[in-house]
């Protein structure tokens, strides 16, 4: 039991950090630098991923031994599409301001590579138990650079990060970073800064490599 | 994988019933679902929508308390209760004690970046603009969306002269009834606003009713909302 | 067609056998700008000397620090980032807030050459691409024109804090492209040509501006063709529209005088690492760049269109030279 709790553990920090489907794996461009042009539109959009990826890893992890393989990416289009459709009428009920905000990206959620991908690579191989710790991971992973990206160009772009005034009136706003190229911008220049940190690290790791190998 | 799949995978193809069936089977199942759903969200959903265009009429219509849908129809206005596809409505604004006020008339139209879409309030016995509200837009960020960021601009059209037709002058320099401070920095967006009220008035203004003669407020469906409820 | 230096490969000989070395051309360019440089501070005054420092300093420090360790000394000798520096400065608004002149020279560096490899290796202008990054971000204070005023006057805007707007308070003015574009007036082949108007630091003086260039035409740092090609394509394509309706389009005078054009065409389009090798090639990318600026001045959203020109054919550059690669001597056409 504690090893299989390891295990998930395991599996959900690989999503967070080590394979985060942004930075690592650069999957889910398209809403990624669509919607991220305020903090409050990356949680939206976050969450909406979120839950349809958490349900579909879970129905394809349930299903999987029903589920011929020749059919199989069919299925899990029609179980993405299902949970897709679901989201976009309750935001569209609930929070018809963030609905209107992230516009035609909600329906585009099906076609977002990284929860098919999760499906395929992942969920149809493993226990629901794995398949939902790595679909948390996956989309807490894909939260978290949602968020970070919508908030820089949210405090550069408006002065504000979730609404809230940072700089008072005269702040002169970046008006690129609201637009699609400011989007292109920092997501590039965060793909650098992760990998500048990944090279680091294994500089680190090599370093401490080296001096344990001396000492022993 | 399991077992049974892979002696499945040893003994042949699945047969094609198979198949089918295991997608006929996932497209009923996700039908059902999305059905109820969608059942489930219809009312809100219809609410928020008639809410939103309840705020934006009463916005560019000051004084208004209560609203119903035209139609232009054989030459005249007439009431409509019931949306039909392809129509284009307009909207009558009338006060607390059910005099006619004034139509609210929604436009689109190109502007820099893509289609605005404008509503605003027009008084036909004044022969005035007196609100413009936007309904949608992707103007830039900072520049364009000041058309309905900045309140200087946005009060260009509290009283607005549509004789012989508005036109939009360099921020500061207006001087006639009939004339519009533009943004500096987005003499684009605001000329596009003009553009797009001179059309809907072109449009519009030939098809109204005289002044005095408009549609009466029909008691009983007041607002849309109610409308709907009764269908 | 990854060629380290292609130039050797593809020009036969006999060589040129003139020391010619990156820091040389840099001083011969500054040598050549010298004039324009001066002319904009003494017509906008200290602030705009306030300004090229910012932007000259801000390049040097960010290609410091972007630089590996063991090549730091170099770069700080050849001179390309001072270069790139007042480069940018002079296509600056006068007031605009110093804090936005070290983003643009910051961005012009890192973005526009280091990240791709350093001096050399960048596909497009540097200076035009911190310029392009400021005017889409900072699109009011980029426009914001002043009037030359008082030598010692310095607009206060500069001086805003980082992060905030910078409010005008010396005499704003329509550069003579505004002016043209939102309220077809013209204004005086006199004044285009001395740069007493309102405009980019320098860019108001077309007089300064041709002198430079004469003086690296003589010294052979620059390809006549480009300037040429532009400001001929351009007049031509100018000349044109003004027979259709002269009330509406600036003529060919105007056209080659005002706004960035002279600037551009004699001291960006020509850096030699963003144009076209061969002569053939070259002329594409001038008549480009002049065709592309008349359109987009014209027909355009915004007054100038230099920079995009510039830019786009900067993308365009790689294409034009795989395209007009001239035949090897003794094989057939296909020249792999």
């Amino acid at each position: 039991m504690a090893k299989s709790e390891k295990q998930a553990y395991d599996e959900f920090i690989k999503g967070v950090w080590r394979e985060n489907p942004v930075f690592v794996q650069v999957l889910g461009m398209c809403p990624m630098l669509a919607v991220t042009n305020s903090a409050i539109n990356g949680v939206a959009m976050g969450m909406a991923t979120f839950f349809v990826l958490m349900g579909s890893s879970f129905l394809v992890s349930l299903l999987k031994n029903l589920i011929p393989k020749q059919v199989r990416i069919s299925c899990f289009i029609i179980i993405i599409a299902t949970f897709v459709t679901v989201v976009d009428y309750v935001l569209l009920a609930t929070l018809p301001g963030i609905h209107k905000e992230l516009g035609a990206f909600i329906p585009l959620i099906v076609a977002n590579c990284l929860i098919l991908g999760r499906q395929e690579a992942f969920a149809s191989r493993n226990t629901i138990r794995m398949a939902l710790a790595d679909a948390l991971g996956m989309a807490a992973g894909f939260l978290f650079a949602l968020v970070a990206l919508g908030g820089i160009r949210e405090i550069l772009g408006e002065g504000k990060l979730f609404g809230i005034s940072l700089f008072g009136d005269n702040f002169e706003p970046w008006v690129i970073m609201i637009l699609p190229p400011g989007g292109f911008i920092t997501l590039g220049l965060m793909l650098l800064f992760f990998n500048w940190l990944e090279e680091k690290k294994k500089k680190l790791d090599a370093q401490v490599a080296a001096t344990e190998g001396s000492d022993l | 994988m399991s077992e049974e799949k892979q002696a499945a995978a040893e003994a042949g193809e699945p047969s094609s019933n198979r198949l089918v069936g295991t997608l006929a089977v996932a497209g009923l199942l996700s039908g059902i679902i999305i059905i109820t759903v969608y059942l489930a969200t219809f009312d809100t959903i219809k609410e928020n929508k008639a809410r939103e265009l309840r705020e934006a009429v009463f916005r560019v219509l000051p004084g208004v308390d209560k609203m119903q849908r035209f139609l232009h129809k054989e030459g005249a206005l007439v009431v409509s209760h019931v949306e039909e596809k392809g129509e284009k409505p307009i909207y009558g604004g009338y006060d607390k004690a059910g005099k006619f006020v004034g139509y609210a008339i929604p436009n689109a139209g190109p502007g820099f970046q893509d289609t605005v879409s404008v509503l605003y309030g027009y008084k036909p016995a004044e022969r005035v603009v007196v609100g413009m509200w936007i309904l949608d837009s992707r103007e830039t960020p900072g520049l364009g969306d000041k058309i309905y960021k900045d309140a200087e601009f946005v009060a260009n059209f509290d009283h607005l002269s549509v004789d012989p037709k508005i036109v939009a002058v360099k921020k500061g320099r207006k001087a006639k009834p009939n004339e519009v401070d533009a943004i500096t920095g987005a003499t684009i967006s605001s000329k596009a606003v003009v553009r797009i009220i001179n059309e809907g008035n072109e449009r519009w203004l030939p098809k109204l009713s005289k002044p005095g003669l408009e549609p009466a407020l029909e008691k009983v469906e007041a607002t849309p909302e109610k409308a709907e409820a009764e269908k | 067609m990854t060629q380290k230096d292609p130039k050797l490969l593809i020009q036969p000989g006999p060589q040129l056998r003139q020391q010619m070395t990156t820091p040389a051309v840099m001083r011969d360019v500054w040598y050549a700008l010298a004039p324009t440089t001066l002319a904009g501070i003494w017509f906008f005054g200290i602030g705009a000397l306030l300004l090229l420092i910012t932007c000259i300093a801000t390049a040097v420090l960010t290609e410091w620090y972007f630089s590996p360790e063991d090549e730091r000394r170099y770069f700080l000798g050849d001179g390309s980032a001072i270069l790139t520096g007042l480069l940018l400065g002079l296509t600056l608004p006068p007031a605009l807030p110093l804090w936005m002149a070290v983003v643009g020279s910051a961005v012009a560096i890192g973005v526009g050459k280091t990240i791709w490899g350093g001096v050399g290796s960048n596909l497009f202008n540097p200076a035009l691409v911190g310029r392009a990054f400021l005017l889409a971000t900072f699109p009011i204070a980029m426009t914001t024109w002043t009037a030359p005023g008082d030598f010692f006057t310095m607009p206060s805007s500069i001086f805003a804090l980082p992060l905030m707007t910078g409010v005008v308070d010396t005499v704003t003015q329509a550069s003579p492209l505004g002016l043209m574009k939102f309220e077809y007036t013209d204004t005086g082949f006199v004044e285009l040509l001395f740069g007493n108007t309102s405009g980019s630091l320098g860019e108001t003086s077309g007089l300064l501006l041709i002198l430079g260039g004469l003086y690296l035409w003589w010294r052979r740092d620059l390809d006549w063709r480009i300037p040429v090609g532009i400001l001929a394509t351009a007049m031509a394509f100018s000349l044109a529209l003004y027979m259709m309706d002269s009330g509406r389009y600036p003529g060919p005078i105007f056209t080659a005088l005002s706004g960035g054009m002279l600037l551009g065409a004699i001291f960006m389009a020509t850096d030699p690492v963003t144009s076209p090798l061969t002569p053939k090639g070259i002329w594409i990318f001038a008549v480009g760049i002049g065709f592309l600026v008349v359109l987009i001045r014209v027909f355009g959203g915004f007054p100038e269109g230099m920079m995009y020109a510039i830019l786009l054919m900067n993308a365009a550059t790689p294409l034009i030279d795989r395209y007009t690669q001239p035949r090897v001597f003794g094989r057939g056409l296909d020249t792999k």
